[in-house]
């Protein structure tokens, strides 16, 4: 990096902090222990006794991608019903035993995945462990949970209803994805969740929790000589197998259309997309380096450059990349006010324009260098932070060795490699536009959710 | 730039664990008893340099990164009446650049080393933070201490950035139904108090603040005698603190910084109450604040029993209210009571609560009723207390596993009327709280009857479409 010229324009009497810019980690970012327990169950574990604090972070393969259509929201009640009483513990007497001992177990369901998030005290681990290992293999879904949990959800989807982003989201899905999993509500609709039986939640924990494909992460007090029979005792007994529909791959839809949700409020909610990128991809860092420069950089990106600073059209404007396993998207989105939505996606789509042709500049491409190697190590900071790094790297398969290979990745792109990814991955007039409020100036190709 | 933290809305269920992680802990100040290791929370190093700037330091060598804080003891409470949103307006403008750095680079410079920056405001302070390798926290010390005192405004940059702000109420406040609400209903609860004005200001006061109002605001308030820094991170304060000479220790400090003195809510009667209604909404709500004692204001003594108080009501499935009314009742859907005794005047305690499907406000608004009138009459249980306290205890430990949780801590507390040892000692004082100052605390709030309540409720032509959802939800049955 130009550090001389940082100096310039910082003008800060700091000399001696200059001498240590640098753009590399330190040379082992964080010590990984790959743990294999007598039944052949790995963990990644780091360990840090300097709390007392034990995370467990794990996924199954498949998430509410595969409900039926018929009962979308499955997935969703299942990971909000597997905590409400297991084994002989009714629901008050499980949540009773973790608000007791200050234990959090929750299951989560997402696209492609099914998790399961577990944090304790070290002096309360065992109580943990053993009631994860009865919510995972003995889940009661006693009736009268079950209907609370399905009011929950009801309650809860309808008060995101009141937010415009849900609306934004439920429409960019069937427009981008019509027919396919990826592009029906993972909350499901007051119809599917109604639909869903205690069978279906019975079927649910039998079929799918499985080791097949199970990745597990740990980060605290805990020796692997500890956590290595605790993997048995927790997922030793469930099936070697899951039962999993397949899900095809699907390409984006509707490009280049624009979609009105019509709502009567002040500012528009607007996402622009296309296809994206393959996490497998051999461009993927260098797709990671242009979307920071596009939008990633929270304030260092042109489009918060030219949306926000520049014109104030927006409080905050992103792009994100974003790889599911059967589908790639790049995604912008943002608001603002709705005599000025026009404004906006104009000059986005003009950004887009003029990457997808002459690429990043040579600073740009060293700030997002510098930028995403030097920040990496801020999210070594907490157990938690650690066991979802941990894990998500499993599951995008990256290896054991990745969280010190990824800073040589990235510092190794080139400016012809952005331009080259640029080309491939950006057009504007592959973009769809999602817009939800009243928009002025612009004439949509249809509108959803009237 | 720039994450105002509101009246933060209450979760269904509360998971305060999520909050240690997070800058977002307004609930966290504080924390713990009887630590097995060290008794004490966060184990900091303080110091105050010459110029009057108090230096706080939290060892975690946990990453080679630091939290680089600089907390500010001028919130959205200290604007003079007619300018609401200019604290929050200066925030955004200090990222505006100032004699040696351009418009836009000081959060570039911060990126461009591997950093982030953000900015917040709330009512009693307004901070500043870096997270970055260690080895970069002179750098951004120095740009930090140099934008206390050398921010350079001009129209060109100013106004640009008034739109954004507008454009942020619009996306918090007016495109938000149930924000728009929590805005009426502080409103109404402090009548005068200028806690009674949202932190992010009126739209119609925002669109008239003018350059030479944020430099006014910024010269009367940002100095380093007005300033606390806190550090978190893989540093000591023997490190430190040669930094922090060479840095803000350059700043000369300012005589005539203004007292925090804000007007007195009088005292006000008459249970007070608003209904919302919103054609976006298609989920009633329910909502009930009370004023409370803060660590610094009011019946202050009540402070750490009604933090025990929440616990017992509302912290976890088994919790009183959660377990009554969601549970047994099967009235509500979800309930959750937030204390915020974080404050440098009166606190809040806040009531919200979700109908379950086919149950009407109304009959949940008796249920709840009745469990307060309870619990005024019938008190809490010692076992209630003891595990309520050992449940406080633990939150501490879990506190300590973040960067920037502790620094978070320290910033609010600073700037609110603790202290340090305030905040160390906060396990002391919550293991002495009895069931009789539990119950005590509990009838000095809950048995008011002059708080607020709102309701935010469907237009009338949407209504039908929940009742419809709700008998379909009940057909599974």
């Amino acid at each position: 990096m130009d550090a001389m010229k940082m100096i310039r324009r910082a003008g800060l009497l700091l000399l001696a902090a200059f001498a240590m810019v640098t753009t590399s980690l330190p040379a082992a970012a964080i010590d990984i222990e790959r743990v294999v327990s007598k039944g052949g169950i790995e963990a990644w574990l780091v360990r840090d006794a300097k709390n007392p604090i034990i995370a467990m972070q794990f996924a199954f393969e498949g998430g509410s991608e595969r409900d039926p259509e018929g009962k979308l929201g499955l997935a969703l009640m299942a990971a909000s019903t597997m905590d409400e009483g297991a084994g002989d513990l009714d629901s008050q007497a499980f949540q009773g035993k973790l608000d007791e001992n200050s234990i959090t177990l929750s299951f989560s369901a997402g696209r492609d995945g099914f998790v399961g998030q577990l944090t304790t005290l070290r002096e309360t681990k065992d109580t943990a462990f053993d009631l994860m290992r009865l919510a995972l293999t003995k889940p009661r879904f006693d009736m009268d949970a079950v209907e609370r949990i399905r009011g929950q959800l009801l309650t809860s989807l309808r008060r995101s209803q009141a937010d415009p982003n849900y609306w934004a989201q439920m429409a960019f899905g069937e427009t981008v994805f019509p027919g396919h999993a990826y592009g029906r509500p993972q909350r499901g609709t007051a119809q599917t969740l109604a639909a869903v039986t205690r069978d279906d939640l019975v079927q649910f924990a039998r079929t799918r929790l499985s080791r097949q494909g199970l990745k597990v992460a740990v980060s605290g007090d805990i020796t692997a000589k500890e956590l290595a029979p605790l993997l048995d005792k927790l997922f030793g007994t469930l099936p070697a197998k899951a039962e999993l529909a397949p899900v095809a791959d699907v390409k984006p839809a509707a490009e280049g259309k624009t979609i009105l949700v019509p709502r009567p409020i002040p500012q528009t909610v607007l996402i622009l997309a296309h296809g994206g990128l393959d996490r497998s991809d051999p461009d993927w860092y260098a797709a990671t380096i242009l979307n920071y420069a596009l939008g990633g950089g929270g304030f260092s990106s042109r489009l918060m450059d030219e949306v926000r600073e520049k014109r104030g059209l927006t409080y905050g404007i992103g792009s994100s990349l974003q790889s599911y396993d059967h589908a790639n998207l790049i995604t912008v989105s943002g608001s603002t006010v709705n005599d000025k939505a026009a404004e906006a996606i104009s000059v986005t789509k003009q950004i887009w324009g003029e990457v997808a042709k002459n690429g990043i500049t040579e600073a740009e491409l060293r700030d997002a260098q510098t930028y995403l190697t030097g920040s990496f190590p801020l999210q070594f900071t907490n157990n938690g932070a650690i066991a979802g790094l941990l894990l998500q790297v499993q599951r995008d398969d990256l290896g054991i060795d990745y969280l010190n290979k990824r800073n040589d990745l990235l510092n190794a792109v080139t400016i012809s490699d952005v331009k080259r990814v640029a080309e491939r991955l950006l057009d504007p007039a592959r973009l769809t536009t999602i817009l939800v409020g009243q928009p002025t100036g612009i004439t949509p190709d249809g509108t959803l959710h009237k | 730039m720039s994450l105002v933290i509101q009246n933060a809305r209450p979760e269904t269920r509360r998971r305060w664990r999520a909050l240690a992680a997070g800058a977002a802990l307004s609930a966290l100040v504080g924390l713990t008893t009887v630590l097995p290791a060290a008794a004490r929370v966060f184990d900091p190093e303080t110091f105050t340099l010459k110029n009057g700037m108090q230096v706080v330091v939290i060892n975690n060598p946990r990453a080679p990164v630091v939290s680089h804080m600089v907390w500010y003891k001028v919130g959205s409470a200290d604007e003079e009446p007619g300018k609401s949103g200019l604290a929050h307006y200066l925030e955004h403008l200090m990222f505006k650049g100032t004699e040696k750095l351009k418009p836009s680079e000081f959060s570039r410079t911060v990126a461009r080393n591997g950093g982030r920056d953000n900015a917040f405001t709330a009512y009693d302070y307004t901070a500043y933070f870096e997270n970055i390798a260690r080895d970069r926290l002179e750098l951004v010390m120095g740009m930090e201490a140099d934008r206390m005192v050398n921010l350079r405004l001009t129209d060109d940059i100013v106004l640009p950035e008034r739109k954004v702000i507008q454009e942020e109420r619009r996306q918090r406040t007016e495109n938000e139904p149930a924000s728009r609400l929590f805005e009426q209903l502080y409103s109404l609860l402090f009548v005068h108090h200028p806690y009674g004005t949202p932190i992010i200001g009126w739209m119609h006061e925002i669109e008239k603040l003018t350059t030479q109002d944020a430099l006014d605001f910024y010269k009367r308030h940002y100095a380093p005698n007005n300033a606390i820094l806190v550090v978190a991170g893989d540093i000591t304060a023997k490190e430190l603190k040669p930094l922090a000479e060479k840095t803000y220790g350059q700043i000369a400090p300012v005589d005539n910084i203004p007292a925090r003195v804000r007007v007195i809510e009088p005292p006000t009667e008459g249970a007070r109450r608003i209904t919302l209604t919103d054609d976006q909404v298609r989920q009633p709500n329910w909502t009930r604040i009370w004023k409370a004692p803060s660590y610094n204001a009011g019946e202050k003594q009540y402070a750490n029993a009604l933090e025990v108080l929440e616990n017992i009501l509302a912290d976890g499935a088994t919790s009183r209210l959660y377990k009554s009314l969601v549970v047994e009742q099967k009235i509500a859907a979800g309930v959750s009571l937030s204390y915020n005794p974080s404050a440098l005047d009166l606190g809040t305690l806040s009531i919200s609560a979700t109908p379950a499907p086919g149950q009407d406000v109304a009959s949940m608004e008796a249920a709840i009723d009745a469990e307060l009138a309870k619990l005024l009459s019938g008190g809490v249980t010692d076992a209630e207390v003891a595990s309520a306290k050992v449940r406080l205890r633990r939150d501490a430990i879990f506190a300590r596993d973040s960067l920037q949780g502790p620094a978070y801590s320290f910033g609010v507390a600073l700037t609110t009327g603790q202290t340090v040892a305030d905040v160390e000692a906060w396990p002391d004082r919550i293991a002495a709280v009895t069931r009789e100052q539990v119950e005590a605390a509990a009838r000095h709030v809950l048995a008011q009857n002059n708080h607020v309540t709102g309701i935010l409720m469907p237009a009338a032509q949407v209504e039908a479409a929940p009742a419809a959802a709700a008998s379909a939800a009940g057909g599974a049955k």
